[in-house]
Protein backbone atom coordinates (compact mmCIF):
# COMPACT_ATOMS: atom_id res chain seq x y z
CA UNK A 1 0.00 0.00 0.00
CA UNK A 2 1.11 3.47 -0.73
CA UNK A 3 0.27 4.77 2.76
CA UNK A 4 2.58 2.15 4.22
CA UNK A 5 5.57 2.51 1.50
CA UNK A 6 5.67 6.38 2.38
CA UNK A 7 4.85 5.99 5.93
CA UNK A 8 8.00 3.57 5.91
CA UNK A 9 9.94 6.20 4.07
CA UNK A 10 9.12 8.85 6.57
CA UNK A 11 9.99 7.32 10.12
CA UNK A 12 13.70 7.42 8.31
CA UNK A 13 13.62 11.29 8.03
CA UNK A 14 14.66 12.75 11.42
CA UNK A 15 12.45 15.25 13.39
CA UNK A 16 15.32 17.44 13.80
CA UNK A 17 16.09 18.29 9.89
CA UNK A 18 13.08 19.96 10.25
CA UNK A 19 14.32 22.07 12.99
CA UNK A 20 17.36 22.78 10.81
CA UNK A 21 15.51 23.91 8.02
CA UNK A 22 13.38 25.89 9.78
CA UNK A 23 15.27 29.16 9.62
CA UNK A 24 16.53 29.01 5.56
CA UNK A 25 13.11 30.27 4.14
CA UNK A 26 13.10 33.75 7.19
CA UNK A 27 16.61 33.40 6.29
CA UNK A 28 16.61 33.26 2.48
CA UNK A 29 13.99 36.04 2.65
CA UNK A 30 16.31 38.42 4.62
CA UNK A 31 18.84 38.02 2.10
CA UNK A 32 16.40 38.72 -1.07
CA UNK A 33 15.17 42.33 1.32
CA UNK A 34 18.88 43.56 1.46
CA UNK A 35 19.45 42.85 -2.04
CA UNK A 36 16.59 44.39 -4.02
CA UNK A 37 14.93 40.96 -4.38
CA UNK A 38 11.83 41.44 -2.59
CA UNK A 39 10.56 44.92 -5.00
CA UNK A 40 11.15 47.98 -3.98
CA UNK A 41 9.33 47.87 -0.87
CA UNK A 42 10.91 44.94 0.99
CA UNK A 43 9.73 46.18 4.48
CA UNK A 44 5.87 44.92 3.26
CA UNK A 45 6.91 42.19 1.23
CA UNK A 46 9.06 40.56 3.73
CA UNK A 47 6.43 40.90 6.97
CA UNK A 48 3.41 39.41 4.08
CA UNK A 49 5.27 36.30 3.43
CA UNK A 50 6.42 35.84 6.66
CA UNK A 51 2.92 35.92 7.57
CA UNK A 52 2.38 33.66 4.77
CA UNK A 53 4.67 31.40 5.69
CA UNK A 54 3.45 30.90 9.13
CA UNK A 55 -0.22 30.39 8.13
CA UNK A 56 1.24 27.47 5.69
CA UNK A 57 2.70 25.77 8.48
CA UNK A 58 -0.07 26.23 10.48
CA UNK A 59 -2.18 24.39 7.25
CA UNK A 60 0.01 21.85 6.99
CA UNK A 61 -0.13 21.05 11.24
CA UNK A 62 -3.84 20.83 10.53
CA UNK A 63 -3.34 18.61 7.84
CA UNK A 64 -1.85 16.19 10.20
CA UNK A 65 -4.70 14.45 11.47
CA UNK A 66 -6.75 14.07 8.97
CA UNK A 67 -4.04 12.56 6.79
CA UNK A 68 -3.85 9.77 9.15
CA UNK A 69 -7.51 9.12 9.48
CA UNK A 70 -8.57 9.77 6.01
CA UNK A 71 -5.10 8.48 4.13
CA UNK A 72 -3.30 6.41 6.47
CA UNK A 73 0.03 8.57 6.30
CA UNK A 74 1.09 8.96 10.06
CA UNK A 75 3.06 12.67 10.47
CA UNK A 76 2.46 12.56 13.90
CA UNK A 77 5.90 12.63 14.91
CA UNK A 78 6.89 15.94 13.16
CA UNK A 79 3.86 17.95 13.97
CA UNK A 80 5.18 19.19 17.61
CA UNK A 81 7.93 20.86 14.97
CA UNK A 82 5.22 21.72 12.45
CA UNK A 83 3.56 23.53 15.39
CA UNK A 84 6.92 25.14 16.77
CA UNK A 85 7.90 25.99 13.16
CA UNK A 86 4.66 28.20 12.83
CA UNK A 87 5.06 29.90 16.10
CA UNK A 88 8.84 31.08 15.15
CA UNK A 89 7.34 32.39 11.87
CA UNK A 90 4.67 34.34 13.69
CA UNK A 91 6.92 35.98 16.19
CA UNK A 92 9.39 37.07 12.64
CA UNK A 93 6.03 38.10 11.32
CA UNK A 94 5.26 40.59 14.54
CA UNK A 95 8.68 41.27 14.46
CA UNK A 96 9.03 42.81 11.23
CA UNK A 97 5.99 44.58 11.69
CA UNK A 98 7.35 45.99 14.71
CA UNK A 99 10.86 46.93 14.66
CA UNK A 100 10.73 47.53 10.36
CA UNK A 101 7.17 48.42 9.62
CA UNK A 102 5.52 50.60 12.57
CA UNK A 103 8.57 51.59 14.37
CA UNK A 104 6.67 53.73 16.82
CA UNK A 105 6.01 52.06 20.24
CA UNK A 106 2.80 53.83 21.24
CA UNK A 107 1.79 53.63 17.87
CA UNK A 108 1.72 49.77 18.15
CA UNK A 109 -0.45 49.86 21.43
CA UNK A 110 -2.62 52.04 19.45
CA UNK A 111 -2.78 49.54 16.46
CA UNK A 112 -3.32 46.51 18.39
CA UNK A 113 -6.47 48.75 20.50
CA UNK A 114 -7.75 50.50 17.23
CA UNK A 115 -7.52 48.52 14.43
CA UNK A 116 -9.20 45.31 14.59
CA UNK A 117 -7.61 43.03 12.03
CA UNK A 118 -4.41 43.99 14.38
CA UNK A 119 -6.52 42.57 17.13
CA UNK A 120 -7.60 39.66 15.53
CA UNK A 121 -3.70 38.69 14.85
CA UNK A 122 -2.47 39.57 18.51
CA UNK A 123 -5.22 37.66 19.45
CA UNK A 124 -3.87 34.34 17.64
CA UNK A 125 -0.18 34.84 18.57
CA UNK A 126 -1.44 35.49 22.19
CA UNK A 127 -3.34 31.78 21.85
CA UNK A 128 -0.18 29.98 20.33
CA UNK A 129 1.59 31.15 22.92
CA UNK A 130 0.52 28.77 25.60
CA UNK A 131 0.65 26.69 23.31
CA UNK A 132 4.47 26.98 22.39
CA UNK A 133 5.31 27.10 26.04
CA UNK A 134 3.59 23.54 26.52
CA UNK A 135 5.33 21.84 23.37
CA UNK A 136 7.71 19.85 25.21
CA UNK A 137 7.97 16.72 26.70
CA UNK A 138 7.91 17.57 30.38
CA UNK A 139 4.52 19.45 30.00
CA UNK A 140 3.19 16.61 28.13
CA UNK A 141 3.36 14.68 31.17
CA UNK A 142 2.90 17.23 33.65
CA UNK A 143 -0.49 18.48 31.74
CA UNK A 144 -1.68 14.91 31.36
CA UNK A 145 -5.25 14.93 29.62
CA UNK A 146 -5.70 18.73 30.41
CA UNK A 147 -2.73 18.90 27.24
CA UNK A 148 -5.22 17.78 24.52
CA UNK A 149 -7.85 20.11 26.10
CA UNK A 150 -5.25 22.88 25.96
CA UNK A 151 -3.96 22.31 22.25
CA UNK A 152 -7.42 22.65 20.59
CA UNK A 153 -6.68 26.34 21.38
CA UNK A 154 -4.97 25.95 18.09
CA UNK A 155 -8.26 25.58 16.14
CA UNK A 156 -9.12 28.98 17.20
CA UNK A 157 -5.51 30.29 16.55
CA UNK A 158 -5.88 29.03 12.63
CA UNK A 159 -9.80 30.30 12.62
CA UNK A 160 -8.02 33.62 13.58
CA UNK A 161 -5.11 33.88 11.85
CA UNK A 162 -7.60 32.92 8.57
CA UNK A 163 -9.71 36.15 9.59
CA UNK A 164 -6.65 38.04 10.18
CA UNK A 165 -5.48 37.60 6.41
CA UNK A 166 -8.80 38.36 5.05
CA UNK A 167 -9.54 41.25 6.88
CA UNK A 168 -5.62 42.86 6.24
CA UNK A 169 -5.88 42.71 2.62
CA UNK A 170 -7.86 46.03 0.55
CA UNK A 171 -10.82 44.98 -1.28
CA UNK A 172 -12.52 41.51 -1.23
CA UNK A 173 -9.23 39.21 -2.27
CA UNK A 174 -9.30 35.50 -3.86
CA UNK A 175 -6.21 34.72 -1.97
CA UNK A 176 -7.19 34.92 1.32
CA UNK A 177 -10.49 33.14 1.06
CA UNK A 178 -9.09 30.04 -0.09
CA UNK A 179 -6.58 29.98 2.66
CA UNK A 180 -9.95 30.70 5.08
CA UNK A 181 -11.69 28.30 3.06
CA UNK A 182 -8.77 25.30 3.63
CA UNK A 183 -8.71 26.19 7.01
CA UNK A 184 -12.43 25.43 7.16
CA UNK A 185 -12.43 22.59 5.52
CA UNK A 186 -9.79 21.59 7.65
CA UNK A 187 -11.91 21.58 10.52
CA UNK A 188 -14.50 20.64 9.06
CA UNK A 189 -13.01 17.22 8.32
CA UNK A 190 -12.25 16.94 12.20
CA UNK A 191 -16.24 16.73 12.86
CA UNK A 192 -16.86 13.25 10.29
CA UNK A 193 -18.32 10.82 12.81
CA UNK A 194 -16.12 8.27 13.36
CA UNK A 195 -17.06 4.61 12.83
CA UNK A 196 -16.30 1.78 15.44
CA UNK A 197 -13.72 -0.53 14.46
CA UNK A 198 -12.70 1.31 11.20
CA UNK A 199 -8.92 3.03 12.13
CA UNK A 200 -6.84 2.39 8.98
CA UNK A 201 -3.31 3.14 9.21
CA UNK A 202 -3.09 1.94 12.86
CA UNK A 203 -3.78 3.15 16.50
CA UNK A 204 -6.37 5.76 17.51
CA UNK A 205 -6.36 9.10 15.97
CA UNK A 206 -5.98 10.98 18.99
CA UNK A 207 -2.71 9.59 20.06
CA UNK A 208 -0.74 12.71 21.97
CA UNK A 209 2.25 13.30 19.42
CA UNK A 210 6.07 13.04 21.32
CA UNK A 211 9.35 13.78 20.45
CA UNK B 1 6.25 72.45 3.68
CA UNK B 2 7.52 70.31 0.42
CA UNK B 3 5.48 71.73 -1.97
CA UNK B 4 5.71 75.55 -0.50
CA UNK B 5 7.36 77.42 -3.69
CA UNK B 6 7.13 80.81 -2.19
CA UNK B 7 5.37 82.86 -5.66
CA UNK B 8 5.48 82.44 -8.98
CA UNK B 9 4.04 79.38 -9.26
CA UNK B 10 3.87 77.04 -6.55
CA UNK B 11 2.89 74.37 -8.36
CA UNK B 12 5.97 73.73 -10.56
CA UNK B 13 8.15 71.65 -9.23
CA UNK B 14 9.66 72.21 -5.84
CA UNK B 15 13.78 72.17 -6.42
CA UNK B 16 13.79 69.73 -2.70
CA UNK B 17 11.93 66.73 -4.18
CA UNK B 18 13.84 64.14 -5.69
CA UNK B 19 12.19 61.70 -7.56
CA UNK B 20 12.07 57.99 -7.73
CA UNK B 21 14.08 55.74 -9.63
CA UNK B 22 12.09 54.58 -12.79
CA UNK B 23 12.11 51.00 -11.49
CA UNK B 24 10.77 51.96 -8.15
CA UNK B 25 7.78 54.28 -10.33
CA UNK B 26 6.89 50.97 -12.57
CA UNK B 27 7.34 48.15 -10.55
CA UNK B 28 5.42 48.94 -6.93
CA UNK B 29 1.56 49.96 -8.96
CA UNK B 30 -2.05 49.17 -7.52
CA UNK B 31 -3.86 49.28 -10.58
CA UNK B 32 -6.11 46.10 -9.88
CA UNK B 33 -7.43 45.63 -13.49
CA UNK B 34 -4.13 43.96 -13.82
CA UNK B 35 -3.84 42.10 -10.14
CA UNK B 36 -4.15 42.69 -6.90
CA UNK B 37 0.11 42.15 -6.50
CA UNK B 38 2.29 45.21 -6.44
CA UNK B 39 4.14 43.88 -9.01
CA UNK B 40 1.16 42.66 -10.97
CA UNK B 41 0.87 45.48 -12.82
CA UNK B 42 4.16 45.32 -14.39
CA UNK B 43 4.03 41.89 -15.18
CA UNK B 44 1.19 42.00 -16.89
CA UNK B 45 -0.32 45.98 -18.41
CA UNK B 46 1.95 44.97 -21.44
CA UNK B 47 -1.39 42.90 -22.62
CA UNK B 48 -3.72 46.22 -22.75
CA UNK B 49 -3.51 47.69 -26.30
CA UNK B 50 -3.11 51.16 -25.76
CA UNK B 51 -3.12 52.31 -29.44
CA UNK B 52 -5.74 53.47 -31.41
CA UNK B 53 -7.10 55.37 -27.66
CA UNK B 54 -10.46 57.44 -27.57
CA UNK B 55 -11.32 59.53 -24.54
CA UNK B 56 -15.07 60.03 -24.44
CA UNK B 57 -16.43 63.07 -23.33
CA UNK B 58 -19.62 63.51 -22.54
CA UNK B 59 -22.58 64.88 -20.17
CA UNK B 60 -22.78 68.60 -19.79
CA UNK B 61 -20.58 69.68 -22.30
CA UNK B 62 -20.86 71.82 -25.58
CA UNK B 63 -18.82 69.49 -27.84
CA UNK B 64 -19.65 65.89 -26.60
CA UNK B 65 -17.60 62.65 -28.32
CA UNK B 66 -14.71 60.88 -28.95
CA UNK B 67 -11.71 61.85 -28.61
CA UNK B 68 -9.06 60.34 -29.98
CA UNK B 69 -5.74 60.43 -27.78
CA UNK B 70 -3.43 61.45 -31.20
CA UNK B 71 -5.62 64.73 -31.53
CA UNK B 72 -6.03 65.27 -27.64
CA UNK B 73 -2.46 65.35 -27.82
CA UNK B 74 -2.06 67.79 -30.63
CA UNK B 75 -3.85 70.63 -29.09
CA UNK B 76 -2.10 70.24 -25.64
CA UNK B 77 0.78 71.80 -23.92
CA UNK B 78 2.92 69.09 -22.36
CA UNK B 79 5.06 70.08 -19.20
CA UNK B 80 7.11 68.12 -16.35
CA UNK B 81 5.55 67.91 -12.85
CA UNK B 82 6.95 66.49 -10.00
CA UNK B 83 4.51 65.59 -7.48
CA UNK B 84 4.57 63.61 -4.31
CA UNK B 85 2.52 60.56 -4.46
CA UNK B 86 0.76 59.43 -1.05
CA UNK B 87 -1.10 56.22 -1.44
CA UNK B 88 -3.67 55.54 1.28
CA UNK B 89 -1.92 52.50 1.95
CA UNK B 90 0.68 55.11 3.79
CA UNK B 91 3.37 54.51 1.38
CA UNK B 92 5.01 57.77 -0.87
CA UNK B 93 6.85 58.34 -4.18
CA UNK B 94 7.69 61.56 -5.84
CA UNK B 95 7.19 60.76 -10.00
CA UNK B 96 8.12 63.51 -12.53
CA UNK B 97 4.89 63.29 -14.43
CA UNK B 98 4.66 64.49 -17.94
CA UNK B 99 0.75 66.20 -19.10
CA UNK B 100 -1.37 68.68 -19.43
CA UNK B 101 -3.35 70.09 -17.32
CA UNK B 102 -6.86 68.61 -16.35
CA UNK B 103 -8.80 72.20 -17.35
CA UNK B 104 -7.38 72.62 -20.97
CA UNK B 105 -9.26 69.05 -22.04
CA UNK B 106 -12.12 70.05 -20.26
CA UNK B 107 -12.35 73.79 -22.35
CA UNK B 108 -11.55 71.79 -25.48
CA UNK B 109 -15.26 70.21 -24.78
CA UNK B 110 -16.87 73.00 -23.10
CA UNK B 111 -18.69 72.22 -19.82
CA UNK B 112 -21.33 73.71 -19.41
CA UNK B 113 -22.87 75.94 -16.55
CA UNK B 114 -24.93 73.66 -14.70
CA UNK B 115 -21.70 70.82 -14.31
CA UNK B 116 -20.71 70.44 -10.79
CA UNK B 117 -18.55 67.26 -10.70
CA UNK B 118 -16.52 65.33 -13.08
CA UNK B 119 -17.16 61.64 -13.57
CA UNK B 120 -13.79 59.40 -14.78
CA UNK B 121 -13.85 56.01 -15.80
CA UNK B 122 -11.14 53.12 -16.79
CA UNK B 123 -10.97 50.98 -19.67
CA UNK B 124 -12.77 47.46 -19.33
CA UNK B 125 -11.52 45.23 -21.66
CA UNK B 126 -11.30 41.77 -20.01
CA UNK B 127 -9.15 40.21 -22.83
CA UNK B 128 -6.06 42.30 -21.71
CA UNK B 129 -7.14 43.02 -18.18
CA UNK B 130 -7.08 39.69 -16.43
CA UNK B 131 -7.41 41.00 -12.71
CA UNK B 132 -11.13 42.07 -14.02
CA UNK B 133 -11.85 38.33 -13.62
CA UNK B 134 -11.68 38.55 -9.65
CA UNK B 135 -14.44 39.98 -8.14
CA UNK B 136 -12.35 42.82 -6.24
CA UNK B 137 -14.35 46.06 -7.21
CA UNK B 138 -17.22 46.38 -9.10
CA UNK B 139 -15.91 46.84 -12.70
CA UNK B 140 -14.96 49.57 -14.84
CA UNK B 141 -13.05 51.63 -11.98
CA UNK B 142 -14.90 55.23 -11.82
CA UNK B 143 -13.64 57.91 -10.12
CA UNK B 144 -15.07 61.89 -9.34
CA UNK B 145 -13.79 65.02 -8.56
CA UNK B 146 -15.90 68.01 -7.71
CA UNK B 147 -15.31 70.53 -11.23
CA UNK B 148 -13.34 73.11 -8.86
CA UNK B 149 -11.00 70.24 -7.90
CA UNK B 150 -10.86 68.90 -11.48
CA UNK B 151 -10.16 72.92 -12.92
CA UNK B 152 -7.71 73.28 -10.21
CA UNK B 153 -3.73 74.25 -12.15
CA UNK B 154 -2.41 71.11 -9.70
CA UNK B 155 -4.74 68.81 -11.82
CA UNK B 156 -3.29 67.01 -14.44
CA UNK B 157 -3.80 64.26 -16.80
CA UNK B 158 -0.32 62.33 -17.10
CA UNK B 159 0.89 60.94 -20.28
CA UNK B 160 4.44 60.26 -19.87
CA UNK B 161 6.97 59.58 -16.79
CA UNK B 162 10.70 60.91 -16.81
CA UNK B 163 10.07 62.44 -20.55
CA UNK B 164 9.19 59.20 -21.92
CA UNK B 165 5.38 57.62 -22.46
CA UNK B 166 3.70 56.53 -19.41
CA UNK B 167 3.81 52.61 -19.16
CA UNK B 168 0.31 50.92 -19.46
CA UNK B 169 1.08 49.80 -15.58
CA UNK B 170 0.97 53.12 -14.68
CA UNK B 171 -1.78 54.31 -16.19
CA UNK B 172 -0.94 54.34 -20.24
CA UNK B 173 -2.14 56.13 -22.47
CA UNK B 174 -3.71 58.82 -20.14
CA UNK B 175 -4.41 59.44 -16.55
CA UNK B 176 -5.25 61.79 -13.82
CA UNK B 177 -2.93 63.27 -10.98
CA UNK B 178 -4.71 64.69 -8.01
CA UNK B 179 -1.49 65.24 -5.95
CA UNK B 180 -2.99 66.56 -2.83
CA UNK B 181 -5.43 63.23 -3.04
CA UNK B 182 -4.79 59.66 -1.91
CA UNK B 183 -3.55 57.89 -4.94
CA UNK B 184 -6.42 55.85 -6.06
CA UNK B 185 -8.03 58.90 -7.07
CA UNK B 186 -5.53 58.97 -10.32
CA UNK B 187 -7.77 57.15 -11.90
CA UNK B 188 -5.88 55.40 -14.58
CA UNK B 189 -5.97 54.57 -18.41
CA UNK B 190 -9.21 56.91 -18.87
CA UNK B 191 -11.94 56.30 -21.35
CA UNK B 192 -14.77 58.53 -20.30
CA UNK B 193 -14.56 61.39 -18.72
CA UNK B 194 -18.21 62.89 -18.05
CA UNK B 195 -19.71 66.32 -16.64
CA UNK B 196 -22.43 65.73 -14.66
CA UNK B 197 -24.41 67.76 -11.85
CA UNK B 198 -24.18 65.10 -8.85
CA UNK B 199 -21.52 63.77 -7.00
CA UNK B 200 -20.38 60.62 -9.08
CA UNK B 201 -20.13 57.42 -7.55
CA UNK B 202 -16.45 56.07 -7.03
CA UNK B 203 -15.24 52.30 -6.50
CA UNK B 204 -13.35 52.55 -3.58
CA UNK B 205 -16.28 53.96 -1.78
CA UNK B 206 -18.54 52.16 -3.14
CA UNK B 207 -16.83 49.48 -1.98
CA UNK B 208 -15.98 50.37 1.45
CA UNK B 209 -17.77 53.82 2.41
CA UNK B 210 -16.35 53.99 5.76
CA UNK B 211 -13.00 53.74 4.61
CA UNK B 212 -12.61 55.62 1.60
CA UNK B 213 -14.69 58.87 1.10
CA UNK B 214 -15.07 60.73 -2.18
CA UNK B 215 -12.82 63.50 -1.15
CA UNK B 216 -9.91 61.42 -0.16
CA UNK B 217 -7.70 64.33 0.60
CA UNK B 218 -4.45 63.18 2.13
CA UNK B 219 -4.61 63.98 5.77
CA UNK B 220 -2.60 62.87 8.11
CA UNK B 221 -5.12 63.97 11.43
CA UNK B 222 -7.83 61.61 9.73
CA UNK B 223 -6.77 57.40 9.63
CA UNK B 224 -8.05 55.28 7.97
CA UNK B 225 -9.79 52.89 10.01
CA UNK B 226 -7.06 49.91 9.48
CA UNK B 227 -3.83 51.63 10.00
CA UNK B 228 -2.85 55.53 11.07
CA UNK B 229 -2.34 58.18 7.87
CA UNK B 230 0.26 60.07 10.20
CA UNK B 231 2.93 58.66 8.56
CA UNK B 232 4.39 57.14 5.64
CA UNK B 233 7.19 55.46 4.00
CA UNK B 234 9.07 57.10 0.71
CA UNK B 235 9.43 53.95 -1.64
CA UNK B 236 12.97 52.95 -2.41
CA UNK B 237 14.45 53.45 0.86
CA UNK B 238 15.28 49.66 1.58
CA UNK B 239 14.36 47.83 4.77
CA UNK B 240 15.29 49.99 7.13
CA UNK B 241 13.74 52.99 5.61
CA UNK B 242 11.95 55.08 8.32
CA UNK B 243 8.67 56.78 8.74
CA UNK B 244 7.92 60.22 7.83
CA UNK B 245 5.26 62.72 9.00
CA UNK B 246 2.86 63.16 6.09
CA UNK B 247 1.65 66.53 5.49
CA UNK B 248 -1.56 67.18 5.10
CA UNK B 249 -3.03 67.54 1.50
CA UNK B 250 0.26 65.65 0.61
CA UNK B 251 2.33 69.53 1.11
CA UNK B 252 -0.37 71.54 -1.32
CA UNK B 253 -2.44 72.88 1.05
CA UNK B 254 -0.84 76.39 0.08
CA UNK B 255 -2.53 75.96 -3.46
CA UNK B 256 -5.69 73.50 -2.12
CA UNK B 257 -6.63 74.28 1.19
CA UNK B 258 -8.82 76.71 -0.08
CA UNK B 259 -11.21 74.77 -1.84
CA UNK B 260 -12.40 72.87 1.77
CA UNK B 261 -12.94 76.16 3.07
CA UNK B 262 -15.42 75.43 6.11
CA UNK B 263 -15.78 72.07 5.36
CA UNK B 264 -14.92 69.56 8.16
CA UNK B 265 -12.70 67.43 6.45
CA UNK B 266 -12.86 64.31 8.69
CA UNK B 267 -16.78 64.10 8.39
CA UNK B 268 -15.76 64.73 4.55
CA UNK B 269 -13.06 62.65 4.29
Amino acid sequence: MLADRINGWLRRLPVWMLYALAPVPAIWLLWLGLTGGLGVEPIEALEHELGELALQLLIAGLCITPLRRFAGVNLLRFRRAVGLIAFLYVVLHLLVWLVLDVQDLGRIWADILKRPYITVGMGAFLLMLPLALTSNNRAVRALGRRWQRLHRLTYGVVLLAALHFVMARKGFQVEPLLYAGAILALLALRLVPRRRNAARGGGPARATARG
Amino acid sequence: GLAGAAGGRAWAAPEELEPNTWEEITTYNNFYEFGTGKDDPADNAHMLTTSPWTVTIDGMVDRPGDYAFEDIMKKMTLEERIYRLRCVEAWSMVVPWTGFELADLLDLAGVQGGAKYVAFETAMRPDEMPGLSSPVLDWPYVEGLRLDEAVHPLTIMATGIYGRDIPNQNGAPLRLVVPWKYGFKSIKSVVRISLVEEQPPTSWNRYAPNEYGFYSNVNPQVDHPRWSQATERRIGGGLFAPRVPTPMFNGYGEEVASLYAGMDLAENF
